[in-house]
């Protein structure tokens, strides 16, 4: 029989979901027996080139392109997963949800203490640029999202917990430690 | 201005419960309530400032900022907008230049919405400085706001006089009291004073005897045995206090108005007759702020009973039985028509449902035991005394005993009070309404059902279908869910008081969805998810108003269920309605790019 | 010594003092129920609703119901657990709770209902609204972000001549919290400390402090809300 295929990627994130996946510590090893990976950082296959059967999605969607990858995992895989706050709810990105996405590139761009030196207001608006959304979606907001697990990180616990459960199809148990918010 | 506001507190002998009139009193003179103003406030009265606050942010007709000389407040129910209210509106802004939720004309003249006025039969409508303008056309608006730029008061701008009282010189108002069908009871021929009279010479409890075996029933909605409440509160120590409740906030009511107009006297007398039974010595009238064109008027009456010593001291002549009435106006807050609300709002603070229980009989109007009662409630009392309860109770059908007055408005020939015996058939109160072609009738307002023809055989009355009094037709050519349903949610969200988790928030997560779907991004999980939703706000809310506040959507969804689906994108199972297009659109344009998605 | 009342919660037996609502007595009979806007000795808001009930077919909140004698309450039962986790995942849409930047989060009674109930994401969509921080106060922050509207704040705290430091503004979903700027004016730490504690969340938040404890030692960290009175199974 052949493994399952898992894939992975960050959209608005920091990565630290993924670094949680390492955190599973020598249990990466048993991970590799269990699973095969396709796009993902981890081996750094770029474009899908299978049907996968679960996505681990970190960070939500703060501009085009993170819709677009979203949407690959989503036609890609058949189980999506929202890892981490940031999938979840936006997280940390969304604090500027609310305030006009005008008002955020003037202060990026335009105003802010960081600009630096562009002392002739340039705004980024090549075509190759990602543009940026009107706020920071949750992925499930966007597309059909099957599992969440929160935490910022989540736990490494929780993500390998959940990776076996969805693996092996036996009950996902999860201790109250595990799941949590922060 | 600081001394003015002093002398209005100190008129209410710098009373903190009279807070409500304080404000009143000072928006009524400024035109808004500044910050210096609360600070004033709250030291003379020895609350805090958020305090004062607390209770000003909480309704609609009190303002921090200028609402301007003139503030026009336009109606947006749902039988305003059958009745052409768009144009209206449309007509205010043009003229006026400016939108409606701003000043207009450096400040003179304020645009407003408001919820139902009351004036359901005569739409649309609009009051502006507690003037009511009725029937109004995209022409009338234009001389409205051109006699307001002229600066005239707004009292000489009235083109029509309405019919019976309304023509009095304290009234003065184009309002017209559409009464199409009397009835035996309230609008009958009656001897003022005789009831009073006669329970002087009853003791208290055979007065509450009588009620009771009339079986009269509120007629406020909730229906519970007038006799029996006063029965509880009379066991409960004194002083005890009776408050009528005329704050008909239901959008589509308007019958107390009529009630007001033309029977001022009758509902006075049933308040002296409730104070005797309860042994009352203090009577409070809640009535909604937007009827203040009748505030001269029933002072007036007040004063005239107490000269014909049916108000007052030792009233009848009757040693000991004192009785006054206090008309507390509300300020736009359709809450404030639960009772414990009311009581909280008479009491000054905002108009927040109190927990039950205690119940207000046991504890209400400043920790006492109060009952409050219903207008037609309490004139129906006044009946019952002078022709007996059983002449009462031969009327109506099993559970509701004798007539009701109900609200017709909408798609219908003759709009208007009907009073009609509990019973009637749905069927046959249309078929004089002047109706043809319904599509579905909204019985009982927002908070009632919305029913099809299928149910039309049904009956008005407790047993059956119950209501309040507003019966609102909706014709075939009408969206439902468009006209209707999104209208009364906004409704419920914008009247929440806000404390309950479900009642504030879920309302909103309803309306939401709604939304979603009439744009086309529905799928039947939300038709289930709108069910199952609304069934919690059912069971967890704290007063009728969040109990009732997804009715609109539950019980169109069960009588015109194919209404939504109509609108369901049946082959996806999912769809969040994200649009990409419109989600980078803002961004684009900042940065001056064409967006390529 | 009075009489005690006689009642059932989920057939278990209780007693209750007269007078005592359901809520209280529940705790102290060893049954936990949950709620949010409850505060041991302050009059009850009634406002959260969580700690809703049933009580021969009718859900009533535990907070505001007296025990009377022979009472048969319904608490752990699939249909309030449900109705239980709505309304806490409501609570998570209706604000911005960004828990990893919150200094309540481990200690905030909101995040520790979601985990007893197992909330994974809210089956409502965000609303991200935009809510005002008020930082004039000199010893306590109010981010309105957070705030429940539970109205503990309002019912524990008045000055010396009986006035509220802290009221409601507005109505409906635009309801918001505000500190008075003179009764207010002068907080001693105690009661800074003490404003932070009663506040369920991370609405009222001491100024200079926070994230004081480490994770893992902070009072949810290990141990669900009200596993001292009833353990999750
Ligand atoms: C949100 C809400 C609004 C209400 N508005 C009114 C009202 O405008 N007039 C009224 O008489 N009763 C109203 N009621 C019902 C009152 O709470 C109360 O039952 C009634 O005044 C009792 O009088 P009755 O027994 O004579 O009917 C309302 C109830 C709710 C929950
Ligand atoms: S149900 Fe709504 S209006 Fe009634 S008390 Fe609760 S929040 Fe206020
Ligand atoms: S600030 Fe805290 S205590 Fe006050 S209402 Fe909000 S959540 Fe409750």
């Amino acid at each position: 029989m052949s493994k399952p295929i898992v894939a992975t990627t960050s959209l608005a994130g920091c990565f630290g979901c993924h670094m949680s996946l390492l955190d599973i510590d020598e249990r990466i090893l048993e991970l590799f027996q269990l699973v095969e990976f396709n796009k993902s950082p981890i081996d750094d296959i770029k474009t899908f080139t299978k049907q996968c059967d679960i996505g681990l999605i970190e960070g939500g969607c703060c501009n085009s392109e993170n819709i677009h990858v979203l949407k690959d995992f989503r036609k890609n895989c058949k189980i999506i997963v929202s890892v981490g706050e940031c999938a979840i709810m936006g997280g940390l990105p969304a604090l500027r949800n609310g305030i006009p996405v005008k008002e955020c590139l003037a202060e990026a761009y335009l105003d802010g203490p960081t600009v630096g030196n562009n002392t002739e207001g340039i705004l980024p608006n090549n075509e190759e640029l990602p543009m940026i959304l009107d706020r920071v979606y949750p992925c499930h907001e966007v597309v059909k999202v099957d599992y969440h697990l929160p935490g910022c990180p989540p736990r490494a616990d929780l993500i390998w917990e959940a990776l076996v459960a969805l693996v092996t199809g036996n009950e996902l148990k999860l201790p109250y430690e595990v799941v949590k918010f922060d | 201005m600081r001394t003015t506001v002093k002398t209005i507190i100190e008129k209410y002998n710098n009373d903190k419960t009279r807070l409500m009139d304080i404000l009143m009193d000072i928006q009524n003179n400024f035109g808004f309530i500044s910050d210096k103003f609360v600070e004033v406030i709250a030291r003379e009265t020895g609350l805090s400032i958020v305090d004062v606050e607390q209770t000003l942010t909480f309704y609609h007709f009190f303002s921090k900022k200028p609402v301007g000389e003139y503030a026009v407040y336009l109606n947006n129910s749902v039988v305003a907008n059958m009745k052409g209210r768009a144009a209206v509106a449309k007509a205010f802004e043009e003229e006026l230049g400016c939108k409606f939720g701003n000043l207009c004309d450096d400040g003179k003249i304020g645009l407003y919405n408001t919820a139902c006025i009351g004036m359901s039969d005569q739409e649309p409508a609009a009051i502006i400085n507690d003037t009511v303008f009725t029937s109004l056309t995209p022409l009338k608006v234009k001389g409205i706001v051109q006699q307001m730029r002229e600066g005239k008061k707004v009292t000489e701008m009235i083109d029509v006089i309405g019919d019976g009282n309304n023509s009095s010189p304290l009234i003065n108002s184009m309002v017209f009291n559409n009464i199409r069908k009397e009835g035996p009871v309230l609008f009958s021929e009656y001897e003022v004073g005789a009831a009073v009279k006669k329970v002087t010479e009853m003791t208290p409890n055979e007065v509450v005897d009588e009620v009771k075996s009339s079986y009269l029933r509120g007629r406020g909605g909730a229906g519970f045995p007038t006799g029996l409440k006063w029965e509880f509160c009379r066991k409960s120590e004194g002083p005890r206090y009776i408050h009528c409740n005329a704050d008909e906030g239901e959008p589509g009511t308007f019958k107390e108005r009529v009630i007001l107009t033309e029977l001022p006297k009758l509902l006075f007398e049933g308040m002296a007759i409730a104070a005797y039974a309860l042994d009352a010595k203090e009577g409070i009238i809640y009535l909604r702020g937007e009827y203040k064109y009748l505030k001269n008027y029933l002072e007036a009456v007040l004063e005239e009973m107490k000269t014909a010593n049916l108000l007052g001291e030792n009233i009848c002549g009757k040693k000991g039985f004192d009785f006054e009435i206090r008309i507390q106006f509300g300020a736009g807050a359709y809450v404030c028509g639960e009772e414990s609300a009311l009581i909280e709002s008479a009491e000054g603070k905002r108009g927040e449902p109190r927990n039950r229980p205690p119940f207000p009989v046991q504890k209400g109007y400043l920790g006492m035991p109060t009952v409050v009662n219903n207008v037609e409630t309490i004139c129906t009392v006044v009946k019952i005394i002078n022709n007996g309860a059983d002449w009462f109770s031969m009327m109506g059908s099993h559970e509701s005993t004798g007539t009701k007055l109900i609200s017709v408005s909408g798609d219908c020939d003759f709009p208007g009070v009907y009073a009609i015996e509990w019973g009637m058939r749905i069927r046959d109160l249309l078929e004089i309404a002047g109706t043809e072609d319904v599509l579905a009738v909204q019985i009982g307002g927002p908070s009632g059902v919305c029913i099809g023809s299928k149910e039309f055989k049904r009956t008005i009355s407790f047993e059956d279908i119950p209501t309040g009094g507003a019966i609102t037709i909706i014709g075939k050519d009408r969206d439902i869910i468009k006209d209707v349903v999104v209208n009364y949610m906004d409704f419920f969200i914008d009247e929440s008081c806000g404390s309950c988790v479900p009642c504030r928030a879920i309302t909103v997560l309803m309306r939401n969805k709604l939304q979603k779907i009439i744009d086309g991004n529905g799928v039947m999980n939300d038709l289930d998810d709108l069910v199952d939703w609304g069934a919690k706000m059912k069971i967890a809310n704290r007063c009728g108003l969040g109990q009732t506040a997804a009715n609109p959507i539950l019980t169109t969804l069960e009588n015109f269920r194919e209404k939504y689906e109509a609108l369901i994108d049946k082959d996806s199972d999912y769809n969040t309605g994200f649009d990409l297009e419109k989600a980078v659109a803002d961004s684009c344009a900042y940065v001056d790019r064409v967006p390529n998605l | 010594m009075s009489e005690k009342i006689k009642f059932t919660i989920d057939g278990k037996q209780c007693l209750a003092k007269k007078g005592q609502n359901v809520l209280d007595a529940a705790l102290e009979n060893g049954v936990y129920i949950p709620f949010l806007c409850h505060v041991k000795g302050v009059k009850q808001a009634g406002s959260c609703r969580i700690c809703n009930v049933k009580v021969a077919g009718r859900t009533m909140t535990a907070c505001t119901t007296p025990v009377a004698p022979g009472m048969e309450v319904e608490n752990d039962i699939p249909e309030l657990h449900d109705l239980r986790l709505a309304i806490i995942e409501a609570l998570f849409v209706e604000g911005n709770h960004f828990c990893p930047s919150c200094e309540k989060s481990g200690n905030c009674e909101l995040q520790a209902l979601a985990y007893r109930y197992q909330m994974m994401v809210p089956r409502f969509p965000y609303s991200f609204p935009q809510k005002e921080i008020d930082a004039s106060n000199s010893k306590i922050l109010i981010d309105r972000n957070r705030c429940v509207l539970c109205k503990r704040c309002i019912r524990s705290f008045q000055d010396d001549q009986g006035r509220n430091l802290f009221a409601f503004k507005s109505r409906g979903h635009k309801v918001e919290i505000n500190i008075d700027k003179e009764c207010a004016v002068n907080l001693s730490d105690e009661l800074a400390q003490e404003i932070m504690d009663v506040c369920p969340v991370g609405a009222l938040i001491r100024k200079e402090k926070g994230f004081n404890e480490p994770i893992g030692t902070r009072k949810y960290d290990k141990k669900p809300i009200g596993s001292e009175i009833t353990s999750v199974v």
